[in-house]
């Protein structure tokens, strides 16, 4: 008991499944992330003319817009859970890299953001009869391309739920500089739904891996410092 | 067991703390006294290793911070006015939480060792939403106490209870000061903190201006002691 051995991984996996079964419970941050993205998807299915060459020229946007906007509700509420009780004070006196905690977080934040595609992604199809969303390149590029909107928007959510103005400066931090991974997975979800040839969409492909191996890394070096006082 | 010399804490051009010096032997309990924005807040958050010394050394149970801040923080625990729960989870889940946190072996028992002792055992499946302040706060000292720290530091732990909640929160607090730990509270409950404390240390303007013993105002009591030390 004197001298606890706490391990990275545990430490991750423990504020991963602390997060999941409070959000399981509440369904606070799901549900709000779920509402917007249908409403969204509603509003542009009454808006544009769904013929088919627009239906597969439009669909890798609205899309993306839709899950930006919404990952960027649910990162937003996932840190301030913890900031406004005061648990992040409790996070960060565990015994353990604070990147743990990042790790953890963006786990979470990255679950809430796959069940909401997960949701969305037939709901769009029926609506817009589009079925080539379904492709396995399409659903990994999806992954990827979350993998990196989650990892640089959980870190700076740590920064900006610091602030009186969170909620509007998350957005303002987060979508200049998440344009890359946006841009990356516009590119190559559209190829994909366009049918384009793998070579076509190697390029935008290969921007989203670098991008989320150079955010995930930065973001393990720099979480200590960003949470520090 | 605490060791503090010659701390500055600075806030851009703000200078809350000014040369601090403190120590504290094993097992005592010392109530940190002081006016609102005395410094006690911040003085404990650098003790806990949420936040970085401007200058000056700081030693918690032989270790030096911030460099071996994950050494302290394993040997620490931490109770502010704040519960530092999650409403979503029960009682037991949020105490499994942080004991997986600490890396803590056997963790049933001690959890169950944690919450008989706070009073909450009948209460260990019950959201935390549902408990009422002074449920919190018990919770809340189980929670800094489950990985059985050396030192407990309760920053203000009385905000917001009610008389009977604050007697509960007495016994809770003897209880774990009577396991030899080392306790640091802050707090403006001068007539709690005469009846719990060993030692009564008076921050103001950023230094310890005054520090004794019970022994040491015989004949007065601990708010002459405080007066005094504040108009010095």
């Amino acid at each position: 008991m004197k001298e606890p051995t706490p391990s990275f991984f545990k430490a991750v996996f423990a504020i991963a499944h602390k997060d999941l079964a409070a959000e399981f419970r509440s369904r606070e941050l799901l549900s709000a992330m779920l509402v917007f993205s249908m409403l969204v998807i509603l509003i542009f299915n009454f808006a544009l003319e769904l013929d088919v060459k627009v239906r597969q020229s439009v669909t890798a946007g609205v899309l993306w817009t839709t899950f930006a906007f919404a990952g960027t509700l649910g990162l937003n509420r996932s840190m301030a859970v913890e900031k406004d009780r005061g648990c992040m004070d409790g996070l960060l006196l565990a015994p353990v890299d604070r990147s743990a905690i990042f790790f953890g977080k963006a786990i979470s934040n990255l679950a809430f953001m796959l069940v909401v595609e997960a949701i969305v992604i037939p709901l769009y199809a029926m609506l817009y009869n589009e079925t080539r969303i379904f492709q396995w390149e399409f659903l990994g590029v999806l992954l990827l391309g979350s993998i990196g909107y989650i990892s640089v928007g959980t870190l700076l959510s740590a920064m900006s739920v610091q602030t009186r103005t969170r909620d509007v400066l998350l957005p303002i931090l987060l979508f200049p500089v998440a344009v890359p991974v946006l841009l990356a997975s516009v590119k190559a979800s559209g190829g994909i739904v366009a049918g384009l040839p793998f070579e076509e969409i190697l390029a935008p492909l290969n921007l989203l891996i670098v991008y989320d191996v150079i955010f995930l890394a930065t973001s393990f070096m720099i979480f200590d410092y960003v949470v520090e006082e | 067991m605490i060791e503090v010399k010659k701390l500055i804490k600075r806030f851009g051009l703000k200078t809350i703390l000014k040369g601090l010096d403190f120590t504290v032997q094993p097992g005592e309990f010392v109530a940190l006294l002081g006016p609102n924005g005395a410094g006690k807040t911040t003085f404990l958050r650098i003790l806990a290793s949420l936040s970085r010394p401007s200058l000056g050394s700081v030693k918690v149970a032989g270790y030096s911070l911030p460099n071996e801040s994950a050494k302290v923080r394993a040997r620490l625990g931490v109770v502010s006015h704040m519960p530092l729960l999650y409403p979503d989870l029960t009682a037991e889940e949020n105490l499994q939480f942080y004991a997986r946190m600490y890396g803590l072996q056997n963790q049933a028992s001690r959890i169950t060792e944690v919450l008989g002792m706070v009073g909450l055992e009948a209460r260990r499946k019950d959201l935390v939403r549902t408990f009422s302040r002074g449920m919190q706060q018990r919770l809340a000292i189980g929670r800094a106490i489950i990985h059985d720290p050396e030192v407990v530091l309760f920053d203000e732990p009385y905000t917001g209870l009610d008389q009977d909640a604050s007697e509960m929160l007495d016994e809770v607090l003897r209880s774990v000061a009577a396991k030899g730990r080392t306790v640091v509270m802050t707090s403006h409950d001068l007539a709690r903190a005469e009846d719990l404390a060993t030692r009564f240390d008076v921050l103001t303007r950023g230094v310890i201006v005054s520090s004794g013993s019970r022994e040491d105002f015989k004949n007065s009591n601990l708010l002459d002691f405080y007066k005094k030390a504040l108009e010095a």
